[in-house]
């Protein structure tokens, strides 16, 4: 089997890193070898995050080369634009409308793409898109959106949604168990919102 | 902190870089271990905190954190210091003579590199460092190597009574991959032995050690020949033979599996003869290395044939996109095409001040006032260098804001001759390096307006506490420095100092205008705490009343990320000038009710607002 490149991206404060991270325990607990890096220099001030997991038989190199993940997953649809190039030809992207617009843009320096999914398109990338800040705050909580865009990739991984939903119910389960039932419905929303694309398309 | 961590299970750990040299140094039975935080270092000892069995501190600096490492190697612990690559230039005072006195106990210095330059003011290569002050030099390659050579390393710190360095970089530090822990061992300290001959550099003493300290050097030149770290991995493809140093080995693997690959671990000194080995059997040699050509350099002296950073980027980081172009090129074959898609361009989102940050207020503040340099330093109040505020006008080294503004005052001429000198600075960088630049502004009567502004926190790197925080590395009170009383001691008149509230903008323009008119040393201290720490109180957010907004736009200049523009318009002036309008709201479930864009807002458009929703929208505490 060779190896699973997968890109997330979004902003700081969006639990990127953290989606990451149980997507990488998820992998793990299935024996395979994961390596997971990010960009993140100064993102918790608002910056641009990207995070990269790798996962297969043995991974050397950390880092997607640009054009060889085969899914990348916008937790913001201007970031998920910004990095549509990290996406191998016939890749997926998996994106969240949600848009979180800079100060460089509200003091007028810089315009906010009118339609960044649409651009996606047009470059001719396949894009699975919907509301998960919107799923999100159904449930109370913006920073459920990871968990809701994870449960929206969890048929699009090489192992069955129920690893992910279990490494994600394990990671509230132990921090917070109060929030396991709310991860275990952001989840199921995230997932929903897909299956319902797909039986749209 | 977090709660003291339970006994690891001994292999499937998932572990970055930083992470697995913590576990290294606790499983080595080290004693002590002491860093001032810097990215991408800070993790190694906030989960070596943790533990509960050995000493931890943050300490004001790097050099002070080395010299705490020493004072306990001297008694026969072993001891472990942490930094960021800009750190080791601050410690490598005490470094370049603890080289010549030896270490008793193991001592090892981990230093990570920025390379490219995520978070850092320059990329510099530590690598020099070693052999600078002719000390050994580990380069992990992933996080399995973290652990196994922070071992490694207090092992042989011990055979050869010297420092042993080891270099990370942010590609390794900030990396999680799978680590098995070996046993854990323990140390007793042997205690000190005097021994003045050793111990007190002075002249006399040390010449002899110098000398020896050179003979060590060649006997760690044989211990790297023979150091398992340092590996020949053979490869059919003879067309190319890789040197390859530290994380450049994953890349070059992962690219040309099927090429040969000396990989150096224990990388100074070089095992050179093992080296000259491989290149006698392929048809050229390529040294990949992050950052300077110093391994390329060392092979060419010793006469062996190379490329290098004549091939390769000399900047930023290595990555298998970035050597298969260049080898292709190499070997006169095509280069392979890029990514299939160009990158595109969307707007730059640079980091930002956080919401309520109590720095928005100063910078606001600064960026009114007309006829003053500000001198800036390191930390989140760089970030006053960006939109909408542009209010710093120097940014070199931590500390350097002082004795740069004290040089601007004396260098002037006739072109800034009105202009006043204001110098910014953190209240955790103050105590790092500012003190003493303070010092020389007071001794040498500087016309300088300080700002000391004090978030209680180390707030770049995540909020660590420092002694102006009342609190230690485990999060326990200990006495809080009073700024206004050092500053005072550091010869600043009583009338000059003043302490204030970031928030109260009138208050602050008023003292600013007046401290920058005096003639004599000055310091303004702000006294609120860092949006993201625990002491931080949010308030009541606020709302905009729409039909009341005009669109003047000066609550935007305050720079605040929850305020965001509904709409803009032009509008002709009765004097026929064009005024770009920009209507405001505020994103209610960010704002914690600061107050600081009230202030401004002259139709008075800004209101107390029920939160829409419970939970904060950015910048929560994670």
């Amino acid at each position: 089997m060779t190896i699973t490149n997968i890109a997330v991206c979004g902003i700081g404060g969006q639990g990127v890193m953290t989606a990451t991270e149980i997507l990488a325990e998820a992998a793990l607990s299935l024996g395979f070898d994961v390596k997971k890096t990010e960009v993140a220099g100064m993102s918790q001030r608002g910056g641009v995050v990207t995070s990269h997991l790798r996962f297969g038989p043995q991974v050397l190199s950390p880092q997607i080369v640009p054009g060889e993940a085969d899914l990348l997953v916008g937790f913001e649809a201007a970031e998920a634009l910004r990095w549509s190039h990290m996406l191998k030809p016939g890749g997926v992207a998996l994106v969240n409308q949600g848009r979180f617009v800079p100060p460089v843009v509200t003091i007028g320096l810089y315009d906010y793409p009118a339609d960044p999914i649409a651009e996606m398109r047009a470059l001719g990338v396949e894009v699975s898109d919907f509301d998960a800040s919107a799923l999100a705050l159904q449930l109370g909580n913006i920073r459920l959106g990871n968990t809701v865009m994870l449960g929206a990739m969890s048929d699009r991984l090489p192992f069955p949604a129920d690893v992910l939903r279990n490494a994600v119910l394990a990671r509230f389960g132990v921090r917070k168990p109060a929030l396991v039932d709310l991860n275990r419905q952001a989840f199921e929303l995230g997932r929903a919102a897909v299956a319902r694309m797909g039986a749209a398309a | 902190m977090g709660a003291a961590l339970p006994e690891p299970a001994p292999s499937r750990l998932f572990l970055s870089g930083n992470d697995a040299v913590a576990l290294a140094v606790r499983d080595a039975g080290c004693r002590v271990a002491a860093a001032y935080p810097g990215t991408p270092s800070t993790e190694i000892l906030e989960v070596l905190a943790r533990y509960p069995d050995l000493y931890t501190e943050w300490s004001i600096n790097e050099k002070v954190s080395l010299e705490v490492a020493l004072g306990a190697s001297m008694v026969g612990a072993r001891a472990f210091c942490a930094m960021k690559h800009v750190g080791l230039n601050v410690a490598a005072d005490a470094l370049m003579t603890m080289t010549v006195t030896g270490t008793e106990g193991g001592l090892v210095i981990a230093v990570a590199d920025d390379v490219g330059m995520s978070s850092s003011q320059n990329e510099q290569d530590s690598r020099f460092w070693a052999r600078f002050a002719h000390l050994p030099l580990f380069e992990p390659a992933d996080a399995q190597e973290s652990y196994d050579m922070t071992r490694a390393a207090f092992a042989l710190s011990e055979r050869f009574c010297c420092p042993a360095i080891l270099r990370l970089t942010t590609r390794i530090c900030h990396v999680k991959g799978r680590v098995i822990a070996g046993e854990r061992e323990t140390h007793e300290p042997g205690g000190f032995v005097k021994d003045p001959q050793r111990w007190v550099m002075v002249p006399g003493n040390a010449k002899p050690r110098v000398a020896r300290m050179h003979e060590r050097e060649e006997a760690l030149r044989a211990a790297s020949t023979e150091s398992a770290f340092n590996v020949l991995l053979p490869g059919e493809d003879r067309r190319i033979g890789f040197v390859v140093s530290g994380p450049a080995f994953m890349h070059v693997r992962e690219a040309f599996p099927a090429a040969p690959v000396f990989k150096l671990g224990q990388s100074y000194p070089l095992p050179l003869e093992r080296v000259r080995e491989l290149a006698a059997g392929v048809d050229q040699l390529l040294v990949v290395e992050e950052t300077e050509a110093l391994v390329e350099n060392e092979l060419r002296a010793a006469g062996i044939a190379c490329s290098g950073k004549d091939t390769l980027p000399r900047v930023g980081e290595l990555s298998p996109d970035v050597l298969r172009p260049a080898v292709a090129r190499l070997l006169g074959e095509p280069v392979p095409a890029k990514a299939h898609l160009a990158p595109q361009q969307v707007f730059p989102r640079p980091p930002t001040m956080c919401v309520a940050c109590p720095h928005l207020g100063i910078y606001y503040t600064l960026a009114q006032l007309r006829n003053i340099t500000i001198s800036g330093d390191i930390g989140c109040y760089t970030l006053g260098a960006g939109q909408p505020w542009n209010a710093l006008d120097t940014c070199i080294s931590m500390g350097a804001s002082m004795g740069v503004a004290l040089g601007m005052d004396k260098g002037r001429g006739e072109a800034d001759a009105k202009k006043s000198v204001v110098a910014v600075i953190g209240d955790s960088t103050f105590m790092h390096m500012g003190m003493q630049g303070l010092l020389d502004i007071t001794w040498n009567r500087g016309n300088v307006t300080v700002l000391l502004l004090d978030n209680r926190a180390v707030g770049m790197t995540g909020g660590q506490d420092n002694p102006g925080t009342g609190r230690d590395i485990h999060g326990e009170t200990v006495p809080r420095i009073d700024f206004a009383k050092l500053c005072e001691a550091l010869g600043v008149n009583k009338e000059r100092i003043h302490v204030l509230d970031p928030y109260q903008l009138p208050v602050l323009f008023k003292t600013l205008r007046e401290e920058t008119k005096v003639r004599e040393p000055s310091v303004i201290i702000t006294n609120r705490p860092c949006v993201l720490i625990d002491d931080y109180q949010p308030a009541q957010p606020y709302k905009v009343i729409a039909d009341q907004c005009t669109g003047c736009g000066n609550c935007l200049d305050v720079g605040c990320p929850a305020i965001h523009v509904t709409r803009r318009a032009k509008e002709v002036k009765p004097s026929g000038k064009e005024v770009e309008l920009a209507f405001t709201r505020i994103e209610t479930s960010a704002c914690t009710g600061c107050g600081l864009c009230v202030q401004p807002c002259a139709p008075e458009a800004i209101v107390h607002a029920a939160p829409e929703h419970p939970v904060k929208f950015l910048h929560a505490k994670i």
